[in-house]
């Protein structure tokens, strides 16, 4: 009866989005008086969890899934509830997870709601809240089904330290040859950069840099900061940097602690794929760009002058507050 | 081989997002509905399958009426036939078994959809339709060959992108990527003409369960107004001390 949650890691390291599913589950544990059971395929210490709030890790050591596979991992997940006999099951929204939640929902005949935001507003009947219409709206959503399965919006409900007693068991899942009739043959990603996803601050740029060679300074705000790089649907069509960095609509969605916009005018799209992030700084010459009534702090003036300034300013304050 | 093409009929990204009564259901008033985005950029690539590779493309819509000018559109970009679903999109699920039902009883090899509708944002309509039909499936796809049965296939993940071998029947689930931007067509008199006196078959729906219903609608409490600074050690000093971001 417990809530389960599925704890994602990636070279045996739990993802912070892991910790925060964790904190999640347990707030509807309690809601519910029950405990929460965490599954771990191939993660490292499993016994962390517990500091979140799991009472219990299924720990899954195959070496069939050292790497993703979205089939095999959502008949895991699922065969992991039914032994538990959980009806909520908690998912991140991380590329993986929303690769396998739609064949967990089907495995488990169980109602999904994407990209929830925060506690059940009732258990009977389930009531959830989650954004829709990119972040312009919220909608409450009964799930009618038995099963529950829930997907949590990154970064909305956060991660909450609750120590708990917690036990380890090993489980083995069975699968099929049909879980690996999609192969993975190759991965490119580059490991040195800290990617738009795992950040908790972005940084990007638009075409107010004027072209491509401008954006060394954009890079060193980003390393002083631990930042990740983005950039405008223009600058990304234009070239000038790679598609895997536009954020907005139709490119990644950004729900990091800190988005710093520099040049970017805050086309609507724009703002709907970055406006879950908490706060939001703007460097823009233009008074009148949309983006500064989405900002939280806003220079207007230009990019050119502000970001050299800010990259001084802010290695001192890295190594005054080191 | 035969292609499915799911089609979304969304408000355009413009569009204002308003309720109505009582804040249980979406305003049409004044909203220009388009392709959903990600579905376009995966009807573009199956009109490449059709082009250089003899592929026939079907699109589909599940949806009153009132979506059928955007199955028309769909038809003059150059889809050879349309389907609708004559029932409203209630949910997901719900969507999904009616879709996997006419692409089992259709006998297609290729399905593509969106990574997401732009409206309800629910990403999972592709993946279940696939796990409905027992077919392969490929969420997030930014390139996609065929070759015979077998199909490759990149899939955009955090930080990066893997390549994944796999064969048909299969669902994909298209985004930016599986086409370009600059690939995008938009339909010229001659396939609005044509789009005309193409067939749109209405099928009634099958009799299947929801399993989610939406019972309201808020909108976000209005942000407060920008600060603004004119030096970045003000800047500095707010997000250090007041937003504590960094």
């Amino acid at each position: 009866m417990s809530v389960l949650v599925y704890t994602e890691s990636e070279g045996g390291t739990f993802k912070k989005i892991a910790f925060e599913a964790v904190s999640y589950a347990k707030g509807i544990a309690d809601m519910l008086g029950t405990s929460v059971t965490a599954v771990s395929i191939n993660g490292n210490n499993p016994d962390q969890l517990g500091k979140y709030g799991a009472s219990k890790v299924l720990q899954v050591s195959n070496d069939q899934l050292q790497n993703f596979n979205a089939s095999a991992y959502a008949d895991t997940i699922s065969q992991a509830a039914k032994n538990e006999a959980s009806q909520v099951v908690i998912i991140s929204s991380s590329a993986n997870s929303k690769y396998l939640a739609p064949l967990l929902a089907v495995n488990m005949e169980a109602g999904f709601v994407p990209n929830v935001t925060e506690l059940p507003t009732s258990t009977s009947p389930f009531n959830v809240t989650s954004t829709v219409f990119s972040n312009k709206a919220f909608a409450t959503t009964e799930i009618t089904t038995e099963t529950k399965l829930i997907g949590l919006a990154k970064n909305a409900f956060g991660i909450l330290e609750n120590e708990t007693s917690v036990t380890t068991e090993g489980f083995a899942p069975s699968l099929s040859d049909s879980d690996f009739n999609t192969k993975v043959t190759s991965v490119e990603k580059a490991n040195d950069k800290v990617t738009i996803a795992d950040a908790d601050i972005v940084v990007s740029a638009g075409r107010g840099l004027k072209g491509p060679e401008n954006w060394g300074m954009i890079e060193e705000l980003a390393e002083i900061l631990g930042a990740a790089t983005a950039c405008s649907k223009p600058v990304s069509d234009l070239g000038w940097r790679p598609h895997s960095e536009h954020v907005g609509q139709t490119g990644k969605p950004v729900s990091s602690n800190l988005y710093i916009a520099i040049g970017i005018s805050g086309a609507i799209q724009h703002l709907a794929g970055v406006n879950s992030s908490k706060v939001k700084v703007v460097i823009n010459n233009d008074p009148e760009a949309p983006f500064f009534k989405a900002a939280d702090y806003g220079i207007v003036g230009d990019a050119f002058e502000f970001v050299p300034q800010l990259i001084e300013k802010l290695k001192e304050f890295k190594s005054n507050n080191a | 081989m035969k292609i499915l093409v799911c089609i979304s009929h969304v408000p355009d990204t413009t569009s204002k997002i308003n309720f109505t009564d009582g804040d249980s259901k979406f305003d049409t008033n004044g909203v220009q509905f388009v392709i959903n985005p990600n579905d376009e950029f995966g009807l573009t690539r199956a009109m490449w399958f059709k082009e250089k590779q003899g592929a026939t493309v079907h699109v589909i819509n599940v949806g009153g009426p009132e979506t059928e000018p955007t199955l028309r559109k769909a038809l003059a970009i150059g889809a050879d036939e349309a389907i609708r679903v004559n029932t409203p999109a209630t949910d997901g699920f719900y969507v999904a078994k009616q879709l996997a039902n006419v692409a089992k009883e259709g006998g297609y090899d290729l399905v593509i959809g969106g990574r997401e509708s732009i409206d309800y944002n629910g990403g999972m309509v592709p993946g279940m339709v696939a796990k409905l039909t027992g077919a392969n499936f490929v969420n997030m796809c930014i390139n996609l060959e065929v070759e015979g049965t077998n199909a490759t296939a990149a899939r955009e993940i955090d930080g990066g992108k893997e390549i994944i071998n796999t064969s048909l029947p299969l669902v994909v689930a298209g985004q930016k990527g599986i086409v370009q931007e600059a690939d995008l067509r938009i339909p010229n008199m001659r396939g609005i003409m044509q789009a005309r006196s193409k067939p749109l078959n209405v099928k009634e729906p099958i009799d299947t369960n929801t399993e989610t219903k939406i019972t309201g609608f808020s909108k976000p409490d209005s942000k407060g107004a920008v600060k603004l600074v004119d030096n970045v050690d003000e800047l500095i000093k707010l997000l250090h001390q007041e937003a504590k971001v960094i």
